[in-house]
C-alpha cells in the first residue's frame, strides 16, 4: 500500500479489532480509485468505529452520536466534488441514528455508508446493539437480548436503496472490492461490514463469522430485487457477503438542475441584484 | 388618523384572501399598515381573525380598539363587539341575525351570486368598507390582477368591489398620502430575505409553527436563487445538516420553534465545539410541550441563552421588527463566520405573523464577510484547524480545495489539529480558546435602542418583538401624562450589552420590564448580569400579543395604585 498517500496513524483500537482491517481496506479502495486525501471527506458519529476519521489523513467530520448521515448528506449537497464516506458503528447507524438511515436512503444522495457491524456496543463496554442476536447475554440484557434483530440489508432494499452490500472484515481483499464498488455507485450506498469485537462480543467471533460467510458468486444477479430480498434474509448457518442489490437510479443531485449542472454550490456566486429584486414580492 | 379594522370568521371562509386584498390596497394607497393574525391550530372552523390597522402616521403596534368589524359569522360580532368604538361599524351578510345600531346588514352573498361567483362575497364586503372610508378604487385593480391570475375571476372580483361600493354611503373622510414607497412584509419573510442577501445556500428545517414561514419563503426562491431548502426528517437532522453544509463551506441555517429547538440543543454544542458557523432562528410560541402552537410568548429566553451542555461561546439576537429582522439576520451570518460560533435569532409568533409596511431594505448596507483564511496552506505550510490564537479564532478554510490540507473537525476535546486528546492541559487551552471568543464578541455588541424623552423619570426595559409596541406606548404616554417616559429596546441579549443600560438607569424613579412571559425572564437576566433590579413588571402570557394601548393602560393603572 502507498504509505506516502495514506500513512499509518496510531489508533486507540484493541489489537485484533476488525476496525484495523476496515481502515486498511478503505485506504486501499481510495488508492484504487485514485482519490487524494484532500478530495475525500470521512464523516462519523460517535463510537469505536466512529474514531476512524482520526486515523486517516482525509478531511474528517466527527459529529454527534447517531448523527453522521445528516451532515454527510449536506456536505455532499454543498460540494459535489467531495467524495463523502460515512464510517460508523451499528449502534450509531442503526440505533441512535435509525431515523436518519431511513431518510438518507430516501434522499439517495451520492455518499457511501460503511457500517462497522459487530452486533455489540463496544465503546460503552458491551451492551446489546440493534443487530445483536436474540438471546445474546450482556450486563444490561442479563436474560439475553429479547428484541428482534434489525436486518439492515432487508430494510435498505425495502426502502429502495440502490446499493446494498455486506462484507466481512476478515476478508480484506473482498471488503476492498465491495468498498470500491460502493464508492463508485452513484447514489447512497450501504455496506454492512461484519466485524468481531474481540473485547465485548464473545459470541460473534472471527471464527463464528468465518464459518458462516460465503461470497456471492458470478451467477448471482444483484439486479433482481426478489432474489436480493431472499439473500438479505439469509442469516444463521450461512451468511452471504457481496453486493446483494444494485439499481441505477437518479440521485439527489440529478433531480435538481442547478445542483447537477454547473459549479458546486460552494463555488456559486450570489446574484445580489436578483435577490434584491425579490423585495418586489412585497410591493 | 389611525383606523383599526377586524376581519373575522371560521377558518376556510376566505379571510386570508380578504385581508391580503385590503392590506395590499391600503399599502398601495400609501398608508402605514400593521396587521396581526389570530388563528387556531386547525385547518377548518374555529374562530380566526385579522386585524388591519392603518394610518397616515408612524404606527408600531396593533390596536385593541376597533373602528370596524367585517364579520363572516355571528361569533365574530359576539366575540369582538366589546372592543368596537361607539361610532364604529359592523359589516355582515343579511343572513347573520344580529341587532346593533352600528351594523350594516348587507346583501353580500346574494350580490356575489348575481355576479356569478358566490366566492366573491368577501370583495363585496371590502367594496363597502372602501366606501365607508371614502377611498377610491386606485390600486385595487392592480392587486386583484396580481391575486387572481385567471381573467374571469379577476373581472368578477373587481365587479364585486364595485357592487359593494354601492351598498353603503361614505362615513369617514380620509386624506390619501399616495406615496406607496413601502414593502409589506412579516418577520419570517424578512429573515428569509436577510438570509438570501447573506448568500445563504442551504436551509434545512422541519415544519413547526410559527417558524415555517422562513422555510416557505426560501423554498419559493429555491430555483431562482439556486439554494437548497431541505425538509429534514426531524429537527435533529435539520441542525446537523446545516452544520455539515457549513463545514463544507456554504452559509447554512435552520429554524424552528421552542419544542424543535429542544431537539437541536445537542448540536448547538457541536457547532461551538467543532467551531462551525451556524445561524438558527428560534421563533417562540407558548409552551412547554405543544403549548399554544399558533400564539405568542417570550418564554424561551433563558432556555436559548443557556442551550447546550457545558459552557460554550454563543450569541443570541432578539429580533424587534421586520426591518430589524432583515439586517440582524445578515449580521448574524457575518458574526457566525467571524467567531465560528452558533448565532441564534429569536422571534415569536407575534413577530412572525404580523405584517407591516417598512422601507425597502437597503442592499447597499449588505456586506458579506466570510472571514475565511487567505493563507495558501499545503504539505509544506501546515494547516491547523484549531490553531491557538489571541482572539481564540482559528483560521478557517473550505475542505477539498487545497491539496495537502486536512480539515478535521471533532466533537471530542481535541488538539490544534483536531486530534482527540485526553490531556488536561490541552483541554484547558482549547476551552479557554473557545471561551475567549466571547470576550472579543463583546466588542461587536449593539447597545439597545433608546426611545423617549431625555428627562424621563420612568424607564421601560424590553426585548425582541415587544420593542415595537413599547416604542408606540412611549409616544402615547409622553403625549398625555405628568410623568416622562423612555425605554431601552434590546436586540442583542447574549452576551448582554450593559453600557447604555448602566448609564440610563442612573437616577431613574421607576424601572419597569415589559415582557411576554410569566416570570420576567429578561429582568432576571439583567439582575444576574448587572445587579440592576426592576421595580415592577408588565407581563403577559395568555398567548395574545401586548399592544401599545394595553401597555399604556397597565402603566397608568400601576401609577394609580
Amino acid at each position: 500500500m502507498n504509505q506516502s498517500v495514506f500513512p499509518n496513524l496510531e489508533t486507540a483500537w484493541c489489537p485484533g479489532c476488525g476496525n484495523h482491517n476496515i481502515l486498511s481496506a478503505l485506504k486501499g479502495a481510495l488508492i484504487a480509485l485514485d482519490k487524494k486525501p484532500y478530495e475525500v471527506l470521512v464523516v462519523s458519529g460517535i463510537g469505536q468505529a466512529a474514531k476512524l476519521p482520526q486515523y486517516i489523513t482525509t478531511n474528517g467530520f466527527c459529529g454527534l452520536h447517531g448523527r453522521a448521515l445528516p451532515p454527510a448528506a449536506a456536505a455532499k449537497i454543498a460540494n459535489k466534488q467531495l467524495t463523502v464516506i460515512v464510517n460508523s458503528g451499528d449502534g450509531d447507524s442503526y440505533g441512535e441514528g435509525g431515523n436518519h438511515l431511513i431518510h438518507t436512503i430516501r434522499r439517495n444522495i451520492d455518499i457511501t455508508h460503511f457500517v462497522h457491524d459487530n452486533q455489540i456496543y463496544g465503546l460503552t463496554k458491551g451492551q446489546a446493539s440493534p443487530t445483536s442476536d436474540i438471546g445474546h447475554i450482556t450486563d444490561v440484557q442479563p436474560n439475553g437480548s429479547n428484541n428482534i434483530p434489525l436486518n439492515p440489508m432487508l430494510l435498505a432494499i425495502a426502502l429502495g436503496c440502490g446499493f446494498v452490500a455486506r462484507a466481512f472484515s476478515g476478508d480484506l481483499e473482498h471488503l476492498k472490492s465491495v468498498m470500491v464498488e460502493g464508492i463508485r455507485h452513484k447514489g447512497y450506498a450501504l455496506i454492512d461490514i461484519l466485524q468481531p469485537c474481540v473485547s465485548f462480543n464473545k459470541v460473534n467471533t472471527y471464527q463464528w463469522y468465518g464459518d458462516r460467510v460465503y461470497k456471492l458468486g458470478g451467477d448471482y444477479n444483484p439486479e433482481n430485487k426478489l432474489t436480493a430480498i431472499e439473500k438479505a434474509m439469509e442469516w444463521g448457518d450461512k451468511i452471504p457477503i457481496g453486493i446483494l442489490y444494485r439499481e441505477e437510479k437518479p440521485d439527489f443531485h440529478d433531480k435538481i438542475d442547478f445542483l447537477k449542472n454547473g459549479s458546486p454550490l460552494v463555488d456559486k456566486v450570489i446574484d445580489m441584484e436578483k435577490i434584491s429584486g425579490f423585495m418586489n414580492d412585497f410591493r | 388618523m389611525i383606523y383599526n379594522v377586524l376581519i373575522g370568521g371560521a377558518a376556510g371562509l376566505g379571510m386570508e384572501t380578504m385581508a391580503f386584498i385590503l392590506e395590499k390596497t391600503l399599502q398601495r394607497k400609501g398608508f402605514e399598515i400593521f396587521v396581526i393574525q389570530d388563528y387556531m391550530s386547525r385547518v377548518r372552523g374555529g374562530h380566526n381573525f385579522f386585524q388591519i390597522r392603518f394610518a397616515d402616521e408612524e404606527i408600531d403596534s396593533h390596536g385593541d380598539e376597533l373602528d370596524g368589524i367585517i364579520a363572516l359569522d355571528k361569533e365574530t360580532i359576539q366575540t369582538h363587539l366589546n372592543r368596537l368604538k361607539t361610532d364604529g361599524f359592523i359589516i355582515a351578510d343579511e343572513e347573520i341575525d344580529f341587532r346593533d345600531a352600528r351594523l350594516y346588514s348587507l346583501t353580500l352573498k346574494s350580490t356575489a351570486k348575481t355576479i356569478g361567483n358566490p366566492k366573491v362575497f368577501g370583495n363585496v364586503a371590502l367594496g363597502a368598507v372602501l366606501k365607508l372610508f371614502n377611498l377610491d378604487f386606485t390600486g385595487i385593480e392592480e392587486v386583484i390582477n396580481e391575486k387572481f391570475k385567471a381573467e374571469e375571476a379577476a373581472i368578477q372580483n373587481m365587479k364585486a368591489f364595485g357592487e359593494g361600493y354601492k351598498l353603503v354611503t361614505g362615513k369617514y373622510g380620509i386624506k390619501v398620502n399616495g406615496k406607496a414607497d413601502r414593502i409589506l412584509i412579516n418577520a419570517t419573510e424578512a429573515i428569509a430575505l436577510g438570509a438570501l442577501a447573506s448568500g445563504l445556500k442551504f436551509y434545512s428545517g422541519y415544519p413547526m409553527t410559527p417558524a415555517t414561514g422562513i422555510m416557505n419563503y426560501l423554498a419559493s426562491k429555491m430555483n431562482e436563487a439556486e439554494i437548497i431548502v431541505e425538509q429534514a426528517e426531524d429537527e435533529i437532522a435539520a441542525i446537523n445538516m446545516a452544520i455539515g453544509a457549513s463545514y463544507a463551506g456554504v452559509r447554512a441555517m435552520t429554524g424552528t420553534s421552542g419544542g424543535g429547538f429542544a431537539l437541536m440543543v445537542e448540536a448547538i454544542g457541536l457547532s461551538a465545539m467543532q467551531e462551525v458557523p451556524l445561524v438558527v432562528a428560534e421563533i417562540q410560541r407558548p409552551g412547554p410541550a405543544t403549548g399554544f402552537p399558533t400564539r405568542t410568548e417570550q418564554g424561551d429566553l433563558k432556555f436559548v441563552i443557556f442551550s447546550s451542555p457545558a459552557e460554550i461561546p454563543k450569541m443570541v439576537i432578539a429580533l424587534r421588527d421586520p426591518e430589524d429582522a432583515f439586517y440582524q439576520t445578515q449580521r448574524a451570518f457575518n458574526l457566525a463566520d467571524k467567531y465560528q460560533i452558533p448565532v441564534i435569532l429569536m422571534g415569536d409568533q407575534f413577530l412572525a405573523d404580523s405584517t407591516r409596511t417598512v422601507k425597502y431594505f437597503d442592499f447597499s448596507k449588505v456586506n458579506n464577510d466570510r472571514h475565511l483564511s487567505q493563507e495558501v496552506y499545503s504539505e509544506a505550510k501546515e494547516y491547523r484547524r484549531y490553531e491557538i490564537t489571541d482572539t481564540g479564532i482559528s483560521p478557517r478554510i473550505i475542505p477539498g480545495k487545497l491539496p495537502g490540507t486536512r480539515v478535521l473537525m471533532e466533537s471530542h476535546e481535541h488538539d490544534e489539529h483536531g486530534q482527540i486528546t485526553e490531556s488536561g492541559t490541552v483541554r484547558n487551552r482549547m476551552h479557554d480558546k473557545r471561551l475567549r471568543k466571547m470576550t472579543y464578541l463583546k466588542e461587536d455588541l449593539q447597545e439597545p435602542v433608546f426611545v423617549g424623552e431625555e428627562d424621563y423619570d420612568t424607564l421601560l426595559l424590553t426585548w425582541g418583538s415587544v420593542s415595537s409596541p413599547v416604542k408606540e406606548a412611549i409616544r402615547l404616554l409622553n403625549s398625555q401624562g405628568k410623568h416622562k417616559y423612555s425605554a431601552l429596546l434590546f436586540g442583542d441579549i447574549w452576551p448582554l450589552p450593559d453600557k447604555l443600560l448602566k448609564e440610563k438607569v442612573k437616577g431613574v424613579k421607576r424601572l419597569i420590564n415589559v415582557e411576554q412571559n410569566a416570570t420576567g425572564l429578561f429582568s432576571s437576566l439583567i439582575r444576574e448580569c448587572t445587579g440592576i433590579e426592576c421595580d415592577s413588571s408588565i407581563l403577559k402570557y395568555d398567548g395574545r400579543p401586548l399592544s401599545s394601548q394595553e401597555i399604556v393602560s397597565r402603566i397608568k393603572g400601576g401609577e394609580q395604585e
